[in-house]
C-alpha cells in the first residue's frame, strides 16, 4: 500500500500521504521502499535519496528550496533543513 | 475518443450550451431579471453588484470588457440585456461593443420602458421568443481546437496542491497535447514562482509579461497587507507541510500542467493563441472564473478541498475534490474524487476519468453546479466605488 506520493519523476522530495512514523516503511509509485528515519507528518516531504548542502529540493518537477545542510534519504524535509530562494527567513 | 459536438457561432467558436441569458447592466435592475427568470426557468439569469459607481479607467476597462465577454460568450446563444439609462455601462455605450455578435439580442432599459414591471413582461417575451429561435439550432462536430477550457482552484486545503491541482495539471498537458487551450490565472498565487512560470514561456516577450505580473501581485499583497503579507505562506501552511513560498505556490500553478507558455492575456481579455495560456488575474473564485469565462472559456475544472459548491452562469463547472472527505461529505456538489490518488489510484486513471467527463459535458451532461443552480456572477474591480 502506497503512503507516499513522488508528484514529479524528477523529484527528490515524496509526499507523505498519512503521518509516518520512525521506521516505517514509505511506499510510492515507482521507487523501491525504504525507511523513514524519523516521523513524518501527513502532507510533509521525505527526502527519496540524500540531498547534499546547498542542493535543490524539487518538488513538482521545479525548485522550490535550497537545502541548508546535508539531507539523508528517509529524513523530513522541511523548515529546519532547508531555506526560500525567495524570502529568506 | 469519442467526438466532440459544440454550437458554431458566426465568429467561428464554439459553444458547448446553447443558453439564453439573462444580463443586467447594472445591478439596479437584478430584480427585473430574476422576474425574467422566474417566468422563463430555462432563461440563464446573471445578476451581479457592477455597473456603477465606479469611474476609474481599470475599472471601467473591466467592466466592459466582462459585459461584452459574457453577451459573446460562445455558449450563449441569445441575450435578453437589461439596462436602467443612467448608469456607467448603459446599453447605448454597451452596444456598440457587441456589433456583430451574430446572435439574437433583445435591449430593454427600465427607465424608457415603462419601469420595471413593464420591462420584465417586455423581457419574458423576448426571452420565449428567443428561446424558440434557439431550440431550432443543432450541434455540429467540433475539433479539439476550439475547445478553451479554464483551470480554477478555490477553498483549497492540504491536499489540493497534492491531488486535485496535480490531477488538473495532468487534464492540462493532455488537452493541449490534442490542440486545445486552456487557460489559467490568479496571480497571487503565483508569488516565488515568477523564474519557473517565466522559463516555460515562449518566448521573452511571454516571460517579460509573467515576471512583471508575479511582481505586481507580489508588490500589490505587501501594499494591501503590510506585515500580514508574509502570511501569504503562513504558519499554518507550514504546519501543513509547505516550507516555501515557492512550494505553496506550485501546488496552485501545477494545475496549468507543464507545457510551454504561449501568452499572457488581461484579465477577461481573449487568447489569440492556442495551447497554455495565463490569465492575469485574481486568485478570489468569483472574480476569477469571471475572468475565464469572458476570456471565452466554455468550460472550467475547479479544484477544491474545503468544498466550494460555486458554477458559473452559461459555462458549466467541472467540481474536483481534493479528498475522500468532502467528496463524501458533498456528494452532490462533487463531479470527481481526487482524493482517490491517495489510495494510490495511477494518475492516468484518475486523467481517464476526468477527461471521459469532460467529453460528456461538453456534448451535454450538466456538471453538480449546473444542475444544482449553483451560478454566482461577480467579477474584479480595483478600486472602490464612490
Amino acid at each position: 500500500m502506497e503512503n507516499a506520493l513522488i508528484i514529479h519523476p524528477r523529484d527528490n522530495v515524496a509526499v507523505a500521504l498519512k503521518d509516518l512514523s520512525e521506521g516505517e516503511t514509505v511506499a510510492a509509485e515507482g521507487i523501491e521502499p525504504f525507511t523513514a528515519l524519523e516521523e513524518i507528518p501527513f502532507g510533509h516531504k521525505v527526502a527519496l535519496r540524500d540531498i547534499s548542502e546547498g542542493e535543490e529540493i524539487i518538488k513538482y518537477g521545479e525548485t522550490v528550496a535550497v537545502s541548508n545542510r546535508p539531507i539523508r534519504k528517509g529524513e523530513w524535509v522541511h523548515t529546519h533543513n532547508l531555506e526560500s530562494q525567495r524570502w529568506k527567513r | 475518443m469519442k467526438e466532440l459536438t459544440g454550437y458554431l457561432r458566426k465568429d467561428g467558436r464554439f459553444g458547448i450550451r446553447n443558453h439564453l441569458l439573462v444580463l443586467p447592466t447594472v445591478s439596479c435592475v437584478n430584480g427585473v431579471v430574476n422576474r425574467i427568470a422566474r417566468e422563463v426557468p430555462e432563461a440563464v439569469p446573471a445578476p451581479h453588484a457592477h455597473g456603477c459607481g465606479r469611474g476609474g479607467p481599470r475599472d471601467l476597462e473591466i467592466l466592459f470588457r466582462v459585459l461584452t465577454g459574457m453577451i459573446l460568450h460562445p455558449n450563449v446563444g441569445g441575450v435578453v440585456l437589461i439596462g436602467l439609462g443612467c448608469e456607467i455601462s448603459n446599453t447605448k455605450r454597451l452596444l456598440p461593443l457587441i456589433q456583430g455578435a451574430g446572435k439574437p439580442v433583445a435591449v430593454f432599459n427600465v427607465q424608457e420602458d415603462g419601469g420595471s414591471l413593464a420591462t420584465a413582461r417586455k423581457g419574458v417575451e423576448a426571452a420565449r421568443r428567443i428561446l424558440a429561435e434557439l431550440a431550432d439550432q443543432k450541434r455540429a462536430a467540433m475539433p479539439w481546437e476550439g475547445l478553451l477550457v479554464g483551470m480554477e482552484c478555490g477553498g483549497s486545503d492540504a491536499w489540493s496542491g497534492i491531488t486535485a491541482n496535480v490531477a488538473l495539471g495532468a487534464v492540462s498537458d493532455a488537452l493541449v497535447s490534442k490542440g486545445a487551450t486552456v487557460v489559467f490565472g490568479e496571480n497571487t498565487e503565483m508569488i516565488g514562482t515568477a523564474h519557473i512560470l517565466a522559463r516555460r514561456a515562449k518566448d521573452e516577450q511571454v516571460a517579460q509579461k509573467i515576471r512583471s505580473l508575479v511582481e505586481r501581485a507580489e508588490r500589490t499583497a505587501r501594499e494591501v497587507m503590510g506585515d500580514l503579507a508574509a502570511l501569504i505562506i503562513s504558519p499554518g501552511n507550514m504546519d501543513g507541510g509547505m516550507s516555501t513560498i515557492a512550494e505553496k505556490s506550485m501546488g496552485c500553478i501545477v494545475k496549468g500542467g507543464s507545457t510551454t507558455i504561449n501568452e499572457v492575456v488581461d484579465y477577461g481579455e481573449t487568447p489569440k493563441e492556442k495551447g497554455l495560456i495565463l490569465q492575469d488575474g485574481p486568485g478570489y473564485d468569483g472574480d476569477s472564473m469571471a475572468g475565464l469565462a469572458a476570456s471565452g472559456a466554455q468550460v472550467m475544472f475547479f479544484s477544491t478541498g474545503r468544498g466550494t459548491p460555486a458554477g458559473f452562469p452559461a459555462v458549466p463547472v467541472i467540481k474536483v475534490a481534493s479528498n475522500n472527505r468532502i467528496f463524501k461529505a458533498m456528494e452532490d456538489d462533487m463531479d470527481i474524487n481526487a482524493g482517490s490518488l491517495v489510495e494510490g489510484r495511477p494518475l492516468t486513471d484518475l486523467r481517464s476519468e476526468m477527461l471521459e467527463l469532460l467529453i460528456r459535458v461538453i456534448n451535454g451532461e450538466k456538471t453538480k453546479a449546473e444542475a444544482n443552480g449553483m451560478e454566482v456572477f461577480t467579477f474584479m474591480t480595483v478600486h472602490p466605488p464612490f
